[in-house]
């Protein structure tokens, strides 16, 4: 059984000519982490929206763990899928711990489990409980809003996590951190990540595959090694390239 | 002037406390009622744009019309007294409650309400824990332009018999007696701050997000 599972899922806006996911068959097992990489208007977002019904696909079905979402319940499929966006989207008149607490309030958990749940994430995502618990997403830095933003998703124990460019509108450095964070988080918990992003780097070094999108359609779905002794098509091969210009370009300069 | 004033509140302080309770009663139950009105009907405008097409211009229209012009514009149909008088406030207060809870929700960013709903909230919860809390700053300034406005227009309904602290303004306007103009005046002024202040202060408990 595969943790997700596309079976020739197409979704076209209204007042759209071409479908914005086009014929999308993959199959991604548990604990992988699947990377989503391609330029701006590819689909890779609404892929990742599709997997939460955010959107409905016009076409084909998706399989979770072998259930189709089509024939779940809306909320409570998503409140077992982590959600993580760029614009983060905390919300701004709770508490740190307000938010991380909110799928296991909608829930029920019991009170104890839940702040000892926050505190545990807090923990995790590097920021110490006894400070930042009470604390206002306003007063926080980008990269520390988007550490909430992944305990959030975290917080009832999703067995599948979608991250929409997490790390898009934080400086390179943080980024980096971020990066090497999930990676450790991910590795620990075993559940299977899909992340979308349009930086090359970030792909090819978080997932143990990538998926490469264009217009809609999967090009190349593979391991990082084999997309890149084996590039499936002219834009893969492009794509590769000018990682290789931009490598060139910090040789010659240091 | 001062010792006019002096002997008017001596001997008229009944009169003067009761014109204070008058108002604030009129003016409290107009905002009540403005609100009870004004908000939901900028969550229906915003859930339907169908009808923000025709009731967001209404309300802005109602807003150019002088108080006065619909006091007197009542009174054919409502007569005088305290009804006309809560129906003319309530009609001058809706706009901006409406207008400013309308603004406050369309303002709240689409990711914001994406994200409750991945979050697996349901349509009533994310209004309820999301979409309203994040509109709750402007939907107050709305309150406060309305109690000001409705403290300040209230005066006017003395005119049409509904009592108030516009009974000892319009008094002191017919018999030239300054002191009396300046105890009504004065006091109105003092109500509308006063007013305005507690919204503010209200604001701050509610929204202490804000001042952290």
């Amino acid at each position: 059984m595969h943790a997700i599972e596309f079976c020739d899922v197409s979704k076209k806006f209204h007042g759209s000519a071409q479908n914005a996911v086009d014929h999308v068959s993959f199959a991604a097992e548990e604990g992988e982490f699947i990377t989503i990489l391609g330029s701006s208007g590819c689909g890779k977002t609404t892929l990742l929206k599709l997997v939460n019904r955010l959107y409905e696909p016009d076409a084909g079905s998706i399989l979770l763990f072998g259930e189709d979402i089509a024939d779940a319940d809306v909320t409570n499929l998503r409140r077992r899928i982590g959600y993580v966006i760029q614009q983060i989207g905390l919300f701004p008149h709770m508490t740190v711990a307000a938010n991380i607490a909110v799928v296991p309030e909608l829930l029920h958990w019991e009170k104890e489990r839940i702040s000892a749940r926050t505190d545990e994430l807090l923990t995790l995502v590097g920021l110490p409980p006894e400070e930042y618990r009470s604390r206002y997403p306003g007063q926080l830095s980008g990269g520390q809003q988007q550490r909430i933003g992944l305990a959030r998703a975290l917080a009832a124990d999703p067995k599948l996590m979608l991250l929409d460019e997490p790390f898009g509108a934080v400086d390179p450095i943080t980024r980096a951190k971020l990066q090497e964070e999930l990676l450790q988080i991910h590795g620990g918990l075993g559940k299977t990540f899909l992340f979308v992003t349009h930086d090359i780097e970030e792909a090819f070094r978080l997932g143990n595959r990538v998926i490469i999108m264009n217009a809609g359609k999967i090009l190349q779905f593979d391991t990082p090694e084999q997309i890149i002794k084996h590039p499936a098509d002219e834009f893969v091969v492009s794509m590769m390239r000018s990682v290789q210009e931009k490598e060139r370009f910090w040789r010659e300069l240091l | 002037m001062f010792a006019e004033m002096a002997g008017y509140f001596q001997n008229n302080m009944d009169d003067f406390l009761r014109a204070i309770a008058t108002h604030a009663a009129i003016s409290a139950l107009a905002l009540f009622l403005a609100a009870a009105i004004g908000i939901p009907a900028g969550i229906l405008c915003v859930r339907h744009r169908g009808v923000q097409r025709w009731v967001v211009p209404l309300f802005q229209a109602l807003r150019i019309l002088p108080s006065l012009a619909v006091l007197f514009l009542l009174i054919p149909v409502l007569g005088t007294g305290l009804l006309p008088a809560l129906v003319a406030l309530v009609l001058l207060a809706v706009p901006s409650i409406l207008l400013n809870t309308v603004a406050g929700l369309l303002q709240t960013p689409e990711f914001m309400l994406e994200t409750a709903a991945a979050c697996g909230m349901t349509r009533g919860q994310i209004w309820r824990s999301v979409w309203l809390p994040m509109a709750l700053p402007m939907i107050l300034t709305g309150i406060k332009n309305a109690v000001t406005e409705i403290i300040a227009s209230a005066t006017l309904a003395a005119k049409i018999g509904a009592g108030g602290l516009g009974e000892i303004i319009f008094t002191g306007l017919g018999l030239y007696r300054f002191d009396l103009l300046l105890a009504g005046g004065l006091t109105v002024a003092l109500l509308s701050l006063l007013a305005a202040g507690s919204v503010s202060l209200l604001g701050r408990l509610l929204m202490r997000y804000k001042y952290v």
